[in-house]
């Protein structure tokens, strides 16, 4: 029979070690994937993981898609550190592109520079108001966090369809569910001449920096890990959980409004239904990837986001199926999560006792 | 005695022969053996991690051993499992009881019986009641577990064992729970058992209690047999230096001190419990003064938990004036809001409640201590760590330094840090919960000198035990709590184990002259 047992002391170096051995845990997986489709795995790999670094255009499109990753990843790093589990960035993230979409789209005319702000603000606010229901109804109601992040995920995606297809669809635009292009003013400015790199991309590392020293740093984030680590602890200490709660939420809930207005005022430059190709979700992984730190999620968020291009070039190039991204990013999950486990937990397989 | 003869012509009970059990990163048994002869009494000694538990469990077939035999009536045996060990006629009732509040007695005790079993003893009820007349355990058949007392859930236990015609009985810990009226009841009962021909092997740490009840002991240290003796021929002082090892500082008499002016007061507090099984506090008042050791005694789950929840402010419920610091009402404040005024704790948990497990000792120093150590919402880790450093210093935390877990300290160590981190605080009121349980000799000595220190400085202090003589050692007034009722609070010195025993029993609660808030001048 085998049995689990508790490690008493789990290797500290494993701890780190555990994203890398996941990873190449599911390269393996890869391997066996891609021959099992008759494909080349060496060079399925190759397109993969190291052709979306081969030249500064696939550079500049893998950061695109870093930025949206890291800013919703970090705020759930946050909101996991004090076991607030919130599944519900890409909802935070619609709702922040839609929010900022109203903003952006009323002042379609004005030339000033303040609409620009304006717009990320809204953007920002109205992720927070996607993150403040679900948190209200758990704190008044002690509902389930996760079920209704979920939930307010399909009511994000739904009431942005529903706005793209009705009042905010571009009346010039021959029917397609789409808004106007924004103005240039509500356009955020790219930071690298020639390529997509956009300032949502800088805010992105910048927010990972101040979630990082509100979490090493302060007094608040220090609560926010007894939180987490160890709840009658906090509650012996008289930390206001309610208060904790309220402010990974509402952080977590503005990053990923941000992402969103970033998303619409950025690369795409208009409210179009497909605007997250799972970014909140995969935010999940880069989170865990990124051992719940807002600095490892830098690099958890580049990895994450050389699988997306990877992905497309895949399919371009190799035919592969572009449900292969979301498959490698399960599948990682799911080996970095079984390293956790073994990292704290043995098997025994038990033997006779011999006299 | 004629037991001592009759033992030396029989086969032992059961031998435990070289039994070694190795957990990750500790040895708890190395090379145990042990002898016990039918009606004889053994006590197991030893400090707190000596191995005690996974001796006994080892014996019950909850635990099995990495080497060792087992030598059951003369044959060698291998104990798999518990119902292999009841097969045997091993019984053993634990620490914590296993019962079903919501079933009655004979209904727990059919439980546990197999098929078997139950056609052997025909009607269980009359069995039980049989029993309990024969050895004195006064236990009804048909009252539900719920409204038993918890030396009659224990006797309940007891008698599971009985009806299953017990030749090995264990014990662990049976008196911790018992007030001392209770203790000798149970006494009473364990010397008819042993009379029959059972066998008896009873973990403590009591040593008087050792001294009283038993032929025989083995005292055990870092997991080994350090020495046996008899403990008629040997003081408690004796037996204590065999298991501390070096001859340890004991505490001596304290002196008693008297209370100057008030600074924190119940008054008619009323709560009900927020858990099925928990206890509601009843009209509880007192005073808590300057310079004083206020002691509580009590047997667990009488109210104490729910008393410091009440205190300290982890339960949320606003009481408003019923609780006051200095004259004002605190009732209604948070718990950081209370230590903000001057209010510290010592919970009963060190791990888990009053440190953070994975967290390092400076983290957990800010944990309640943040005064001084916040600029601007900023943590100032320098000084915190070099306070942290101060703190392990001071109060002789072994550790490896400020940057170890708090989960690697052993009990006794953590239990000083924190008693440390609160102190330090200097507050007005320390509220401290079984300050002492499960810590070495040592460690004790020296919370106990940190309280009175703390006293002298004026600090008013509320010591909830169970340890009835840490009370007598440390508090100058005292009290008991039984079903969420509080005693009369008197002077130490005007008490006398016997009359707190009673309270602990509840015997004051419909007495008429029960006033809590009876003054002590």
């Amino acid at each position: 029979m085998i049995r689990i047992q508790a490690r008493t002391e789990p290797s500290s170096l494993m701890k780190l070690a555990s994203p890398l051995i996941a990873i190449l845990c599911t390269l393996i997986f890869g391997c066996i994937l891609f021959s099992a489709l008759d494909k080349n795995p060496f060079q399925a790999l190759h397109v993969l993981l190291i052709a979306p670094l081969s030249d500064i255009y696939n550079v500049g499109e893998m950061l695109v898609k870093m930025g949206p990753l890291l800013l919703c990843a970090v705020g759930l790093s946050l909101c996991y550190r004090a076991n607030m589990w919130n599944i519900g960035a890409e909802g935070q993230l619609l709702a922040g592109a839609l929010g900022g979409s109203v903003v952006a789209l009323t002042f379609i005319d004005s030339e000033s520079v303040l609409v620009l702000p304006c717009t990320l603000v809204a953007g920002i606010v109205s992720g927070m108001l996607w993150s403040a229901v679900p948190t209200y109804l758990k704190l008044r109601f002690n509902s389930n966090l996760i079920l209704t992040t979920i939930m307010f995920n399909y009511i994000g995606l739904y009431l942005l369809i529903w706005a793209v297809n009705g009042p905010l669809r571009d009346p010039d635009g021959y029917g397609f569910p789409e808004s106007a292009l924004f103005s240039d003013a509500t356009i955020l400015p790219t930071l690298v001449e020639g390529s997509r790199i956009h300032l949502g991309i800088l805010l992105a590392i910048i927010a990972a920096f101040i979630g990082w020293f509100i979490l090493a740093k302060t007094h608040l984030g220090f609560q926010i890990r007894v939180f987490g680590a160890d709840e009658p602890a906090a509650k012996y200490a008289g930390f206001n959980s309610k208060k904790l709660s309220w402010f990974v939420m509402l952080f977590s809930g503005a990053l990923a409004g941000l992402a969103g207005v970033s998303e619409v005022t950025g690369p795409i430059g208009q409210l179009v239904p497909n605007i997250s190709p799972g970014y909140g979700y995969s935010a999940i992984i880069v989170a865990y990837l990124g051992r719940l730190h807002p600095l490892g999620a830098i690099v958890a968020a580049v990895f994450l986001a050389v699988l997306y291009m990877g992905g497309d070039l895949a399919q371009i190039e190799m035919g592969i199926p572009i449900a292969v991204v979301g498959m490698f990013q399960g599948v990682l999950l799911f080996f970095l999560l079984a390293c956790d486990f073994f990292i704290r937990n043995r098997l025994i397989f038990n033997k006779p006792i011999t006299h | 005695m004629a037991e001592t003869l009759k033992k030396r012509h029989s086969i032992p009970r059961i031998e435990l022969a070289n039994i070694t059990k190795q957990y990750p990163g500790c040895l708890a048994n190395d090379n145990v053996s042990l002898t016990l002869m039918p009606g004889e009494i053994h006590a197991l000694l030893g400090e707190n991690g000596a191995g005690k538990s996974t001796l006994v469990k080892t014996i019950y077939g909850v635990v099995s051993p990495d080497s060792g035999d087992i030598i059951w009536d003369g044959k060698a045996v291998s104990i798999k499992s518990p119902s292999k060990a009841r097969e045997l006629g091993i019984g053993m009732v634990f620490q914590h009881f296993s019962l079903f509040e919501t079933l009655t007695v004979s209904q727990n005790i059919e439980l546990c019986l197999t098929p078997l079993q139950l056609t052997k003893i025909g009607n269980l009820a009359s069995s039980i009641t049989a029993l309990s007349e024969k050895y004195g355990l006064n236990v009804d058949p048909d009252s539900y577990v719920h409204s038993l007392s918890i030396g009659e859930r224990q006797r309940v236990e007891i008698m599971r064992c009985l009806v299953q015609s017990v030749k090995l009985l264990i014990l662990d810990e049976p008196t911790s729970v018992l007030t001392p009226q209770e203790v000798s009841g149970l006494f009473q009962v364990l010397r008819t058992l042993a009379q029959e021909g059972c066998s008896i092997l009873f973990i403590s740490h009591k040593l008087h209690e050792v001294t009283e009840v038993c032929q025989q002991a083995t005292i055990l240290r870092a997991g080994k047999v350090i020495d046996t003796c008899e403990p008629a021929k040997e003081t408690p002082a004796s037996i204590a230096k065999m298991m501390v090892g070096e001859l340890a500082e004991q505490d001596a008499g304290y002196s008693k001190k008297e209370g100057l002016h008030t600074v924190f007061s119940m008054t008619s507090l009323n709560l009900a419990t927020k858990h099925p099984f928990g206890t509601s506090l009843k009209d509880i008042s007192f005073e808590l003064k300057a310079g004083e050791i206020l002691g509580i005694a009590g047997v667990a789950g009488n109210g104490q938990d729910e008393l410091m929840a009440i205190i300290s402010g982890e339960d949320e419920r606003n009481t408003g004036a019923a609780l006051a610091l200095e004259k004002q009402s605190i009732g209604q404040l948070s718990a950081a809001q209370r230590r903000k005024l001057g209010m510290a704790y010592v919970p009963e948990e060190r791990l888990g409640r009053g440190a953070v497990p994975d967290m390092s000792l400076t983290e957990n120093t800010l944990l309640t201590h943040s005064q001084g150590f916040i600029k601007s919402g900023i943590v100032q880790w320098k000084p915190l760590t070099d306070y942290a450093k101060k703190l392990i210093a001071q109060y002789k935390v072994k550790c490896h330094g400020e940057f170890s877990e708090a989960k690697s300290l052993s009990g006794g160590n953590l239990q000083k840090f924190i008693m440390g981190r609160e102190i330090g605080q200097n507050p007005k009121v320390l509220v401290c919960a079984h300050p002492t349980w499960g810590v070495d000799v040592g460690a004790a000595l020296a919370i106990h000198q940190a309280l009175l220190r703390l006293r002298d400085q004026g600090a008013a202090i509320l010591l909830v035990s169970e340890d009835i003589d840490e009370l007598f050692l440390l508090a100058d007034r005292m009290a008991a709590v039984c079903d969420g009722h509080l005693s009369p609070v008197v002077k130490t010195l005007d008490t006398s184990i016997d009359e707190i025993g009673q309270w602990m029993a509840g015997t004051f609660i419909h007495s008429p002259s029960h006033h809590s808030e009876e003054t002590t001048a």
